[in-house]
């Protein structure tokens, strides 16, 4: 009976990676290794001015200066930071002006992927801004949104556009010198989005971007700014594909958004990274810094992330919480299987009076993964009348797999409400004879009870992608069923 | 890596006196010193750098330039005079550690019942040196810097045997007492046998007497359990502003034994207490407490670290603190499912109230699950005491002093309850009492120094 429940299960969560092709693109790609000149050289590239030049510079001198972080739950093989190429972009000979310039096979490559460059063919409206590479491909819906005056284009025409804007908010929520990773990004990132919502403004469509890395042997690096002004609200959605290669690809991107006064930002990831096959080759390594800072009084921002990808994942979306009533919320489903390995979870810091925090987190581990969540709660001396919850669970499926949890709780204020629950089980017994019972065959009460388990936080996406994100929850773990 | 030079001074201590050192104790416990002494020159103290140390600097802890009685001067202490066995309603058998000196008291060489050693571990060492070597820095991790200075520096400690089937119906206390010139670091350890379904509790208690005196504890303990044993090992610190402490406590458990251990820290300066647990056997269980008192500047940190190593064991953690003043507090726990052990269940809970401005509490309880077949979970909160319970308890009459001393009390009483012993857990209740009124817990009739 053991034995073939256990089979079952790892039959259900055997999916097959559907995003694992490799599009035949005419790629402009910069020799490997990293070094000032290359610095230099993607600057030049970009066409950028001085100062993001100088940006660059210290950042990589103070990467010099780093180690890789080891802390986490992660058995990271070493990188060898010089074997990766910095910068690869799809070949073109300008800026396309519309769609019909846009290479046909890139066009292509993003049909396949579900993501319609065709802006007539467009479901609901969602603005995309598709990045191949090192590069932004195109952004739709570009117009409409100026209408608003909300700025959604890509870092590089941002930088071009509108410097004043990009060097006032760059860097200011993630330092280059928060840590390793961010540093290195700093240095060399090369593109990513810039989204920025005026006063007032609600923007009246989903913003999304998706990531695709097609180049061999070459990172991706990009860097998304968010800046909600004053009683602004933005919904953000984020989206990441890579192809099936039997080499690791590093991916280190940062994302950085600012809420002013009421303003409220949603961010929503759906990371579907290459995560390697059965046997733990290849995949991508996800080391992303993404944090948010609600600065102005009565903010809000909430991440929600479904994590299915990646072979390794060191991803702590967080937010500081530093305006009065401001408000931070963190939805997670992070799925491992196979040779996975993931640690990510939240950071939380109150330093406003009155600034709530929500905190949930589901882990789903299978097959041989290790599955941690990590997350830091902070309660400032001067965050009076602060309140958290935190709920973590994890679900384990298979004997083999591991899930750990390592919330951090520091709390320097007595008013302060701080809960922490977590729980580890792995699929009940009496869940799964009542649905057999009930003639539901035991892979598929499987994936239901997994979807079930998840619903708390697929509840929080937006409509499109939790289609998107519950059908990727089923490929992942049910395979051929469902 | 160069030693930093807190752990120097006492690396230069042992090789300058190393000779010293050996004549005072055993061939048992020498036989460990040199072999610690190489791995302490090239490994440092932890500083708050270090995973599982970010809020006690165990650098600094040891830096200050501590006296150590390598000498084996006598420091005279009139045990009959100083300490009465002091539970009310049950008698206990008392041996006590003057700083790192074990003295027996005359009840306790009279009414040993047969089968129950309790002795000085030095001594134990000459005179069964096969028994004392199967488990002497067997338990401990020899790699740890603690134990490993332990190990190089320590001449004597407690060594407590349990024969097979025996059962020590009377509560066993050890008193450890500092006294004597101070600046002094004292290092002690305890050893415990429980042999094959023996049975026992023990009780130990930290006391400082000359309380301006700075002192340093540096405590390994390491206890085993072999089939069936059960053994209650229940720890009251009551010690001084000016003490700083370092306990470890390395527990191995065979297959259905049992073990509990509840610590309290009433009063302390610097502490930090780690609990090594390790389920080796089928069917074990492992319950771990631990009570904080703490205002004025004092720091506990308390460390546990329960690993399954078997199938169908059962462990519990239940950490609460109560932080006034400008107190800190530390607390980070972790259960650690093995891919060998399916069926475990493990639970984990730390609950804080900080009753002051200033006080501050981190809190870190882990998972680390390697099999599916577990029931686990934690629970952390942070807080202050209920508004409306006070209120309601206005309401009716009740001062709001004694109100919120009700409900403090009412906080703690769950990890009291964990205690085994009936007279062991009325006492710590009524300390707790004392504690909370805010009377001097010295001259608590049950305390160390009920003369003065």
């Amino acid at each position: 009976m053991q034995e073939s429940d256990d089979q079952i299960i790892n039959r259900a969560t055997d999916g097959e990676y559907k995003y694992g092709f490799v599009s035949d693109i005419d790629t402009d790609i910069i020799p490997k290794g990293i070094s000032e000149d290359v610095v230099r050289l993607i600057s030049r590239k970009k066409g950028e001015p001085e100062w993001l030049l100088d940006f660059r510079l210290k950042a990589y001198r103070h990467w010099l200066t780093l180690r890789q972080p080891d802390w986490a739950q992660l058995d990271i093989p070493p990188i060898d930071y010089q074997a990766i190429s910095y910068y690869a972009a799809p070949k073109k000979s300008k800026a396309p002006e519309s769609l019909d310039e846009v290479d046909p096979e890139l066009l292509r490559t993003f049909d396949r992927l579900g993501i319609p460059l065709h802006e007539q063919k467009m479901l609901s409206g969602m603005a995309v801004d598709a990045v191949m590479d090192s590069v932004s491909v195109k952004t739709t819906h570009r117009e409409k949104l100026a209408e608003l005056g909300i700025i959604f284009c890509s870092f590089s025409e941002a930088v071009k556009d509108y410097p004043e804007l990009v060097r006032k908010y760059l860097g200011k929520v993630v330092p280059y010198t928060d840590n390793f990773f961010a540093a290195l990004n700093s240095a060399v990132f090369s593109d990513g989005s810039f989204v920025y919502i005026p006063k007032g403004v609600r923007c009246p469509m989903e913003l999304s971007t998706y990531f695709r890395i097609n180049a061999a042997g070459t990172g991706q690096f990009e860097r998304t700014l968010i800046v909600a002004d004053d009683d602004a609200y933005v919904s953000y959605l984020e989206g990441c594909t890579a192809p099936q290669r039997d080499e690791n690809q590093l991916h280190a991107a940062i994302v950085e958004i600012i809420c002013e006064e009421r303003a409220e930002v949603k961010y929503s990831t759906v990371q579907n990274w290459y995560s390697g096959d059965s046997e733990g080759r290849g995949g991508v390594y996800n080391f992303v810094t993404k944090r948010g800072l609600c600065r102005g009084d009565n903010s809000k921002l909430s991440w929600t992330q479904v994590e299915t990808g990646s072979a390794i994942t060191w991803k702590y979306p967080g937010c500081v919480l530093k305006g009065d009533n401001s408000v931070g919320e963190f939805y997670s489903v992070a799925v491992t299987k196979n040779r996975q390995q993931a640690d990510t979870g939240t950071k939380m810091i109150h330093l406003g009076r009155n600034t709530r925090s929500t905190i949930v987190s589901k882990g789903i581990s299978a097959g041989h993964s290790q599955n941690s969540y990590r997350g830091l709660v902070k309660v400032a001396a001067d965050a009076t009348g602060a309140r958290n919850h935190t709920q973590c669970d994890s679900l384990l499926l298979g004997s083999n797999c591991g899930a750990h949890t390592f919330p951090y709780v520091d709390v320097l204020n007595p008013t302060a409400i701080v809960e922490h629950e977590a729980t580890t089980s792995k699929i009940s017994e009496e869940q799964l004879f009542y649905c057999n019972q009930r003639g539901i065959p035991t892979e598929e009460a499987v994936g239901l009870i997994v979807n079930g388990y998840a619903k708390e936080v697929m509840n929080k996406l937006p409509m499109e992608f939790a289609v998107e994100a519950q059908r990727l929850l089923q490929i992942t773990l049910e395979g051929s069923v469902g | 890596m160069m030693p930093m030079d807190a752990l120097k001074q006492y690396i230069d201590l042992y090789t300058d006196n190393a000779e010293v050192i050996d004549s005072h104790s055993a061939p048992v416990l020498n036989e460990l010193r040199q072999t610690a002494c190489d791995l302490l020159k090239s490994s440092r103290f932890p500083t708050k750098k270090d995973e599982g140390f970010h809020k006690t600097s165990i650098n600094d802890m040891f830096a200050p330039d501590f006296g150590v009685n390598i000498n084996r001067y006598n420091i005279p202490v009139d045990v009959a005079e100083s300490f009465r066995c002091d539970i009310p309603n049950v008698s206990t058998l008392l041996a006590v550690v003057v700083n790192d000196r074990f003295v027996a008291t005359r009840p306790l060489l009279n009414n040993l019942p047969e089968g129950v050693t309790v002795t000085s571990l030095a001594a134990a060492a000459r005179l069964h040196p096969e028994l004392v070597k199967k488990y002497y820095g067997r338990i401990a991790p020899g790699d740890n810097v603690n134990v490993a200075l332990n190990n190089m520096l320590v001449q004597d400690g407690v060594f407590i045997h349990l024969s097979k089937n025996v059962v020590l119906e009377k509560p066993l206390q050890l008193v450890n007492i500092f006294d004597g010139p101070a600046p002094m670091a004292a290092f002690r350890r305890v050893l415990i046998v429980a042999e094959e379904n023996s049975f026992a509790n023990i009780l130990v208690c930290d006391h400082t007497r000359n309380r301006d005196g700075a002192y340093l504890s540096s405590e390994v303990m390491e206890v085993m359990l072999e089939k069936g044993a059960s053994v209650g090992l229940y720890g009251i610190e009551e010690s001084s502003a000016n003490t700083a402490r370092y306990s470890q406590m390395f527990v191995r458990q065979e297959h259905d034994s049992s073990f509990s251990a509840a610590s309290s820290t009433l009063l302390n300066g610097v502490t930090r207490n780690d609990y090594n647990v390790s389920l080796n056997g089928e069917n074990c269980s492992a319950e771990l407490a631990g009570i904080v008192i703490a205002d004025g500047k004092s720091h506990i940190d308390n460390n546990s670290n329960v690993i399954h190593n078997a199938p169908h064991c059962r462990s519990n953690q239940l950490f609460k603190y109560l932080l006034d003043g400008e107190s800190s507090g530390a607390f980070e726990g972790s259960i650690v499912v093995r891919p060998e052990a399916p069926f475990t269940e493990g639970y984990q809970s730390n609950h804080n109230i900080l009753a002051s401005d200033k006080a501050r509490m981190h809190t870190r309880p882990q998972l680390l699950i390697f099999n599916d077949e577990v029931k686990c979970s934690h629970g952390a909160t942070t807080g202050q005491l209920d508004p409306d319970a006070l209120f309601y308890m206005q309401t009716r009459g009740i001062p709001v002093d004694q109100a919120r001393r009700l409900l403090m009390q009412a906080f703690m009483s769950d990890a009291v309850d964990t205690i085994r012993v009936d007279a062991i857990r009325d006492r710590l209740r009524h300390l707790l009492e004392r504690r909370l009124t805010g009377e001097d817990l010295l001259c608590a009739e049950c305390g160390s120094d009920c003369h003065k």
